[in-house]
């Protein structure tokens, strides 16, 4: 009597098992978010990475994809390296600004060939060391890397020690910034923020009270409109300068920022990933997104219907 | 009047004191013939090179095999494909079932559990809470959370009682499973995440399996407990009724542990609703994402309008729990016990039906307070007012410079120029004081694998940031708990003060914190203090109310001042509750000060944030080990008696 019970429950148990997986094989990087189109509509997911720029991409593509082309987008906020992971898996269906990652490019759209390129997104971002406008116009010379170890105690903290401080922020981001304060031979300590909320906040806090303070930034971004910085010239970059990440000595270099799809979608994603694939704008016109949503608050729909209904003509060339 | 006294508080200590000195006799004993040797072997100072042994290397190929393999070998095709497949589909039916609810049902079926379960006032109260989420434009992320949430805890509460069942009935399975519990309870949320994510990529099936992890060993210990706690007498009638074995556990034993496993309940409840933010960084979606985001554009009025429903959620649940656990046991006025539910019930129908019939089932859009602006205003005022220059006190930039150059520094230069052995002695003796040879050894082995990993100086770091956070969490926090003890009307305003900054997520005060106190540690530590007050406060306050009345007024009697009251009798006799809030105060703020490496608290915190954000295994999870021991050190050198059943979280 037992026994019978005991394999009915374990025959139930399997039954329901199969009923919910289906059978055999499940392969996980195949899955979707269970929030995705209640509605039964045609979806895409997009990447959101943690920067304003980005969140700008991304309002203006889903607000286009959502009004032009009826389709329904979920968004996800994944850090720049686990978002090559999760777009090859089709967690996401596209990253819309990438600022380079040749471990990640070779390994995927080389390799594994599960991430196809999407073309240009038109702006060129660039990565470097800042000061604010107010201290270059004090200390003109200060905008030469060589005059650095003259004002270090300029820039001194309470984190940085008896040094000056080079502020860093997300750890996501690329950066060389401590191999190149030993190269150049600077009296400076990298202070990692830790995230680019946490930087932002603080230069915001340093740039009231007028105070000195060098950066980690990166072009095209909206707080330069806040905040306005120059930027101090390292050693010119060179092609493969930076190959060797210990022995950097040079400066970041342009790099025209990229779209990469997951290659699933790219085959078969139809009128959105055709659209996807045309998505092209300026650094201009990112800004003016990313400046709303940043500092006026607006939330990025908004922000993203307010830039469409001005636009027309630039948005217009890549519906399919 | 009765004469009863406070017991004898000097004998305690004498007996205490022989073996303690024992004790110490014996380290000082082996420092004396171990300490040259060492020092002659490997050097002073901070942990030897020689000792170190690196892991990276075979950590990176397991986490290229893992990236490689992921959709085509059968372990991840047959076994945690269908586990991640399990979730989604779970997740998306209590989801599909929510949103096909509509606001006005969803909202109405709260409001009738609680009724059935709770009474009327909570009834109003989860109905007021629920309509507060949509009203800040948040129905849809609540939803998602929700959703999440209700399958995390369903599984963690299954996962949790079964190891409970099989703890509380066998005896090697409970010694077997305790220390693995203990551990898993002081870890940080923080360092979870990124093996998880590895395995099971960025998405809701990562972050619905990161909380059960978290929110399971709560309910485990609790239905151990309980079960092991089920009075003899009881068992041993109806084993004389001839009772089978099952029968025994049907009838007597789970019955008997209700209280526990509804305690059970309600613990993994909030430890999963505070998972639920964290687990935003893995894309767990809902409101954490909400607050995740509103954080990369500086937002803090965007990050409270995502954080308020949390907050409510977490005490609506709470308290909701809490009640159903309270009324257990009292007399249910007998009769028609179905009738509540039944109609409680058919009204849940009605209104959702009417509700769909003259909305839709979204919440609608002309009903939303934006309170980001608003509160933005405030944020900015204050920080701007307070940032520095202010009279007399200077700002709290200053003090945040200060608090770091004079205290943190300090702090950390002596802890990395200590030897290393002497670390570990220090580390052994107040565990051995307070608890067994096992208890220390535990602690200094767990110092001494953060050695060998080779973390030695970042673990210090973070460290002598917890040390400081903690001095000032338990200076602030047995202050307010006294004032609190003492005066109930400050206690009614500080009991909302409390749960707010309990469960709101910490996530959303970085961002002012940083705006107050620049990047570093000092913004991290004040977080962390912010974090660990209130558990510190509560503790302190209910452990000075339970001391013995009698004790009070036979000291009242002989004349003794307040203040004299306070000193020699509560406090002494509070001794177990201050020392649990020492405890509770440590494992808090550990959690916080790692969650500070997103606001440059650098050391182990910034390596778990870089470890999550560059994919990297190697220094994610070396870091995320370290961790562990850093909080199994700490707790066993904090925690005297057997270990209580509940965690503040």
């Amino acid at each position: 009597m037992r026994t019978t019970r005991r394999r009915a429950l374990i025959a139930g148990a399997a039954a329901l098992c199969t009923l919910l997986t289906g059978c055999g094989a499940a392969d996980m990087t195949k899955q979707t978010s269970p929030f995705a189109a209640v509605k039964g509509a045609r979806t895409v997911t997009l990447s959101v990475q943690s920067w304003v720029g980005a969140q700008a991409n991304v309002a203006v593509a889903q607000y286009l994809l959502e009004h032009e082309l009826g389709y329904r987008v979920d968004t996800v906020q994944v850090d720049e390296v686990p978002a090559w992971d999760a777009l090859s898996q089709g967690r996401v269906d596209a990253i819309l600004e990438d600022w380079g990652h040749p471990d990640q490019e070779k390994r995927y759209v080389d390799d594994k060939k599960t991430i196809v390129r999407g073309g240009d997104l038109g702006v060129t971002g660039h990565i470097g060391w800042f000061v604010p406008t107010y201290l270059a116009k004090q200390h003109p010379d200060i905008t030469d890397w060589r005059n650095l170890n003259s004002y270090a105690s300029l820039f001194r903290t309470a984190e940085s020690g008896g040094k000056g401080q080079l502020m860093d922020g997300s750890p996501s981001y690329v950066t060389n910034d401590k191999a190149l304060v030993k190269n150049l031979g600077l009296n400076y300590q990298v202070v990692f923020a830790g995230s680019e909320a946490a930087q932002i906040a603080q230069i915001k806090q340093f740039a009231k009270e007028k105070k000195p303070f060098l950066t980690y930034w990166y072009a095209p971004q909206w707080l330069f409109e806040k905040v306005p910085m120059t930027e101090v010239k390292l050693p010119p970059y060179t092609e493969g300068c930076d190959a060797d990440p210990v022995k950097v000595a040079c400066s970041y270099p342009y790099t025209p920022l990229q779209k990469y799809l997951n290659a699933r979608f790219a085959a078969s994603g139809g009128d959105a990933a055709a659209f996807l694939k045309k998505f092209r704008w300026t650094t201009e016109d990112q800004n003016e997104v990313a400046l709303m949503i940043a500092d006026q608050k607006l939330t990025p729909a908004e922000a993203a219907k307010k830039w469409v209904e001005g636009h027309r003509s630039v948005w217009k060339e890549w519906l399919p | 009047m009765a004469t009863v006294t406070a017991p004898a508080p000097r004998t305690v200590p004498g007996l205490l004191k022989r073996p303690a000195v024992r004790k110490l006799a014996v380290l000082a004993l082996l420092t004396a013939v171990l300490a040259p040797l060492a020092e002659a072997r490997w050097g002073g100072g901070a942990w030897p090179h020689a000792l170190t042994v690196d892991v990276t290397a075979p950590l990176t190929r397991v986490s290229d095999w893992i990236i490689d393999n992921r959709d085509s070998h059968p372990l991840f095709l047959y076994v945690l494909g269908h586990l991640s497949n399990a979730v989604i589909v779970c997740v998306r039916a209590v989801y599909l079932f929510l949103f096909a609810a509509g606001w006005a049902g969803v909202t109405a079926l709260a409001a009738a559990v609680a009724w059935c379960v709770a009474g009327a006032r909570l009834a109003a109260g989860t109905a007021v809470a629920l309509l507060a989420c949509g009203a800040l434009g948040m129905w849809v992320p609540t939803m998602q959370t929700l959703a999440l949430m209700v399958v995390a805890v369903l599984a963690s509460v299954a996962v949790g009682a079964l190891l409970g069942l099989a703890a509380g009935l066998s005896d090697r399975m409970d010694r077997a499973l305790r220390p693995v519990l203990d551990t898993m309870q002081i870890l940080p949320a923080f360092a979870y995440l990124l093996p998880v994510v590895l395995v099971f990529g960025i998405g809701v099936p990562a972050a619905v399996l990161a909380t059960v992890v978290y929110a399971a060993p709560p309910m485990a210990r609790l239905t151990a407990l309980g079960l092991r706690g089920a009075d003899p007498e009881v068992l041993e009638a109806v084993e004389s009724l001839g009772a089978t074995a099952r029968q025994r556990l049907l009838t007597a034993r789970i019955p008997l542990a209700r209280k526990e496993l509804l305690l059970g309940l309600n613990q993994a409840i909030m430890m999963a609703l505070s998972m639920a933010v964290i687990a935003s960084v893995i894309g767990a979606g809902g409101l954490g994402d909400r607050v995740y985001q509103a954080l990369a554009s500086v937002d803090v009025g965007a990050a409270l309008a995502a954080g308020i429903p949390i907050v409510l959620l977490a005490v609506v649940l709470d308290r909701v729990t809490g009640a159903a656990g309270d009324r257990i046991g009292q007399q249910r006025e007998g009769g028609r016990l179905w009738l509540r539910p039944a109609a409680a019930l058919a009204a849940v129908v009605v209104v959702a039906l009417a509700a769909r019939l003259a909305g839709g089932p979204d919440w609608p859009t002309g009903w939303t307070v934006s309170i980001a602006e608003p509160v933005n205003r405030a944020v900015d005022w204050m920080t701007g007012h307070l940032y520095s220059g202010v009279p007399y006190i200077g700002g709290t930039a200053d003090w945040a410079g200060h608090f770091t150059t004079w205290v943190l520094d300090p702090v950390r230069s002596a802890l990395l120029w200590l030897p290393w052995w002497s670390v570990l002695l220090i580390v052994a003796a107040p565990a051995w004081l307070i608890g067994t040879w096992r208890t220390a050894l535990t602690a200094t082995g767990a110092m001494a694998v953060i050695g060998v990993l080779g973390v030695w100086q970042p673990s210090l770091d973070t460290l002598s940031q917890v040390l400081a956070a903690v001095a000032v969490t338990l200076v602030l926090g047995l202050a307010a708990g006294i004032a609190a003890a003492r005066s109930d009307r400050f206690a009614r305003v500080l009991r909302p003060v409390l749960d707010v900054f309990q469960t709101m997520p910490q996530f959303v005060y970085l961002i002012p914190v940083v705006a107050l106190f620049g990047v570093g540690r000092a913004p991290a530590v004040a977080a962390a203090v912010v974090y660990a007050l209130p558990a510190v406060v509560r503790i302190t306050a209910q452990g000075l109310r339970q001391v013995d009345p009698a004790a009070l007024e036979s000291a009242r009697s002989l004349g003794a001042t307040s203040g004299q009251q306070l000193r020699q009798v509560q406090l002494p006799l509070a001794r177990p509750a201050l020392l649990l809030a020492v405890n509770q105060g440590v494992v808090l703020v550990l959690a916080v000060v790692i969650i500070g490496g997103l606001v440059g608290s650098g050391a182990l915190g910034y390596q778990v944030v870089y470890g999550l954000a560059q994919g990297d295994l190697a220094t994610g999870l070396i870091a995320g080990v370290a961790i562990v021991c850093l909080g199994l050190m700490l707790d066993r050198v904090t925690q005297p008696t057997a270990r209580r059943a509940t965690k503040g979280a």
